[in-house]
């Protein structure tokens, strides 16, 4: 493989901080949630890469749970923003400013 | 210029334009989808990385399940309409921007600090971490080594399925009861 390995860890990189400007940005739950996601994803793609630069799975591996663990964080997230939504009839962040039932 | 290269080189643009057009994208299902575009980037840029079985994962996981779950959310929300521009903080939008950039800079600039932008990873990866195949080598680093919390995640995701439960069921109490008093009232009014 002749791509450095670097290349790989700067798409990572700016992936990781567009997600975090959309955390920040964004006012929408939902879009907000899609921008964690993109975080996480960003973190497993260094994960990986850095397994293949030290030649040793055991990247790969955490990769793998980390996927396990955001899919259990999705469903959790979505159903409380699903609740959220039921309670305010509003995605956005700026209505939840109480977390009162 | 090598195949690999040239994937990178097409993939890796496409990975970010995607992810700059969620971010900017109104409506929230164009975001959705250019997530899912971007997803199946990143997977093309795990099989670059000799990672076959994350790929596959990848794919299955988050362009499959979790994509569609999110689909479904705002489908059965019906919050496809476009939100508001209105800053309550004011300024939010610049310090945000700001303080992404800036992360992204310093990430990078850790990256050439830390490894350098040459850095090319060894050429024995097939034979010596992903001997056997990637899926066969992953199962004996992942049943030798990792037993223990590959069996702790079982328990994760049964505590997760249970807490939706939860809270999907109690919520729909409380709703009733909310349209229990509302017809009430109605009543009364009438």
């Amino acid at each position: 493989m002749r791509t450095p390995i670097s290349y790989f860890l700067v798409v990572s990189a700016m992936l990781f901080s567009i997600g975090t400007i959309g955390v920040l940005v964004r006012k929408n739950a939902l879009v907000i949630f899609m921008s964690i996601e993109l975080q996480l994803n960003a973190v497993n793609l260094s994960l990986v890469s850095f397994s293949r630069m030290h030649n040793d799975l055991n990247g790969q591996v955490l990769a793998f749970f980390s996927m396990v663990v955001a899919a259990a964080e999705v469903v959790v997230g979505l159903a409380i923003i699903v609740t959220v939504y039921r309670r305010r009839q509003s995605a956005s962040v700026d209505d939840a400013t109480v977390l009162r039932g | 210029m090598p195949l690999d290269n040239l994937v990178f080189w097409v993939v890796a643009p496409i990975a970010i334009g995607s992810a700059v057009a969620m971010l900017v994208m109104r409506n929230v299902v164009h975001s959705a989808l250019f997530l899912v575009l971007n997803f199946g980037c990143i997977a093309v840029l795990f099989l670059l990385l000799d990672a076959p079985f994350l790929f596959a994962v990848q794919i299955i996981v988050y362009a499959g399940a979790i994509m569609v779950l999110f689909l479904f959310v705002i489908m059965l929300l019906g919050v496809d309409r476009e939100e508001s521009l209105v800053e309550r903080l004011k300024g939010q939008r610049v310090v945000g921007i700001t303080l992404g950039v800036g992360i992204a800079l310093e990430v990078i600039l850790a990256i050439r600090a830390g490894i350098g932008f040459a850095a090319t990873a060894p050429a024995n990866f097939d034979q010596v971490a992903n001997r056997g195949g990637n899926a066969e080598a992953l199962s004996r680093v992942l049943f030798r080594d990792y037993f223990f919390p590959f069996e702790v995640t079982s328990i994760l995701l049964i505590v997760a399925a249970i807490a939706v439960v939860v809270l999907a069921s109690r919520q729909r109490r409380s709703i009733t009861r909310a349209q229990a008093a509302r017809a009430e009232a109605e009543e009364a009014a009438a």
